[in-house]
């Protein structure tokens, strides 16, 4: 038999295979196509963890704002708390069920910073070099915190504490582990893994892994 | 860089499984054929995709383990016996049986003759796969760039690919060293590294930070970690400590 090109491919069933992690009914609407319920917390990342300093630590929130800002360690641990209970998925096909995350929400560090009214996009950047780049409205509107506690404790540095970027609601590669800062764009500006061939924009639900997803 | 493939449109595919080869106990490769396959290059990976009857789907990833070569490709499965994949690819699937797919995926964990060395390849466990396409290709293209590569394993049997990889370190001239470390089990007469990975072992194995090596580490998550921090302790640059993390199982 010749194999068609990139075809048939739905109606294709793995013969023999039957699955076994599938999801209790209760969780079913809970999990994005294609992923799993992960009971650990894998790590995904380019590169080495990077060593911060914490006297050195700052986030920033610069590019089209009327007012930029630098919080130091202790200032931004002294704005309003804020914490997120819920799910994360994961590109590497993982979901994690019920976390808890608590630092400050990004519209509070928007509130301060004052975004121009042609601020459409923004830039996240992390110690180590990362970047990752979002539309504004995936990042205000209780959509997105800055977090250094998981679960509790202290963020674990290989998992982005400090401080890590939290936005939930996308794949987690667009939640910069040791973020130090946004820059407002007016345009879109794709960042490290969105232009290694990740998915622009990343909703798990419509399964955006990928540039032709 | 990688730019070349890692545009490609990422269709799902039906491949061809080939032959199936157990390599170890817990180890079997899969040759693919995957027809219309743009092309990979070492140390990117493929998506699998698994359906059952009433349609329930999984996915897992799988590094690339072969070398370029047109539209075949090679996976290496280490069986978890819990798991819900790998037992299927690893003791299910038989020469010509056909497997879903999509790839290559990642451009950053990659290598190829233009990136230059000298290379430092530091595996754990099943973190060797995409390390083996480094290697294959780096042999199959004649490059001369010297390579280092520290492979820990838990015993010799589990190591994947030991006579290849014995075979381009005794070619004259090739400029390609391995290193085992064997943590559990060492045969007989064993004078090597028996224990896991430490700083002082990259020391001595690895490349001084002087030589600017191009370090590419694979493996568990927390073997990575500790390699990728111990390297940059040493005194290596970050940005060319290359990581790759398999999750939290394995080796
Ligand atoms: C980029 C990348 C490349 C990779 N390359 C390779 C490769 O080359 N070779 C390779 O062998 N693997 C590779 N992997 C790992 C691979 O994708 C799979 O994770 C691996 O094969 C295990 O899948 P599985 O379905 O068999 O196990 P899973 O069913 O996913 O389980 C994995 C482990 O977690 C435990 N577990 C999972 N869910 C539960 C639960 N609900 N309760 C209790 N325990 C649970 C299981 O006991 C098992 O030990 C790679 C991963 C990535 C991200």
């Amino acid at each position: 038999m010749r194999l068609p090109e990139a075809a048939l491919v739905s109606g294709f069933i793995s013969r023999g295979f039957r699955g076994r992690r599938r999801l209790p009914e209760d969780l079913a609407g809970r999990v994005p196509p294609g992923q799993y319920v992960e009971p650990g917390f894998p790590v995904l990342s380019a590169g080495p963890t990077p060593r911060i300093d914490l006297a050195e630590w700052r986030f920033r929130v610069a590019g089209l704002v009327a007012r930029p800002q630098a919080w130091t360690w202790e200032e931004i641990r002294a704005l309003p708390p804020s914490t997120f209970t819920g799910d994360i998925h994961c590109v590497t096909k993982w979901t994690k069920l019920d976390t808890t995350f608590t630092g400050v929400s990004v519209d509070t560090l928007l509130d301060a910073a004052e975004p121009l009214p042609e601020a459409s996009h923004a830039v996240a950047s992390s110690y180590g070099g990362y970047t990752t780049n979002l539309p504004l409205d995936d990042l205000s509107g209780g959509k997105a915190w800055v977090v250094w506690e998981f679960d509790g404790a202290p963020l674990a540095p290989e998992h982005g504490g400090p401080a890590r970027l939290l936005v939930p609601h996308l794949y987690f590669w667009k939640s910069a582990k040791w973020v130090m800062g946004l820059r407002l764009l007016d345009h879109d500006a794709p960042g490290f893994w969105e232009s290694l061939g990740y998915h622009n924009h990343g909703d798990p639900w419509l399964e955006e892994r990928y540039w032709s997803d | 860089m990688a730019g070349r493939t890692v545009l490609e449109r990422l269709t799902w595919r039906l491949a061809r499984v080939v032959a199936t080869r157990a390599e170890t106990p817990r180890f079997v490769s899969l040759d693919l054929e995957v027809p219309g396959w743009p092309g990979h290059l070492p140390g990117q990976h493929l998506d699998v995709r698994l359906t059952a009857e009433d349609g329930y789907q999984a996915q897992r990833s799988y590094s690339i383990a072969s070398a370029p070569a047109g539209e075949r490709v090679a996976i290496t499965v280490e069986r978890l016996d819990d798991g819900e994949v790998s037992p299927y690819l690893a003791g299910d699937l038989r020469a010509g049986d056909l497997l879903e797919l999509r790839g290559p995926i990642g451009g950053y964990f990659v290598w190829e003759p233009s990136l230059g060395g000298p290379l430092l390849l530091v595996a754990g466990g099943s973190g060797v796969v995409p390390l083996l396409a480094m290697a294959r290709h780096r042999a199959a293209t004649g490059s001369q760039v010297p390579t280092r590569l520290l492979y820990s394993s838990r015993s010799a049997a589990d190591a994947l690919a030991r006579d290849e990889l014995d075979r381009l370190a005794r070619t004259d001239g090739s400029g390609f060293a391995v290193t085992h470390t064997f943590t559990r089990e060492q045969p007989p007469g064993w004078t090597g590294y028996r224990r896991r990975i430490d700083p002082a072992m990259l020391e001595e194995v690895g490349w001084p930070p002087a030589a600017r090596p191009l370090a590419y580490v694979c493996g568990p998550t927390r073997m990575v970690e500790a390699v990728a921090t111990t390297l940059v302790e040493l005194g290596h640059d970050p940005v060319r400590v290359r990581t790759e993390r398999f999750g939290p199982t394995g080796g």
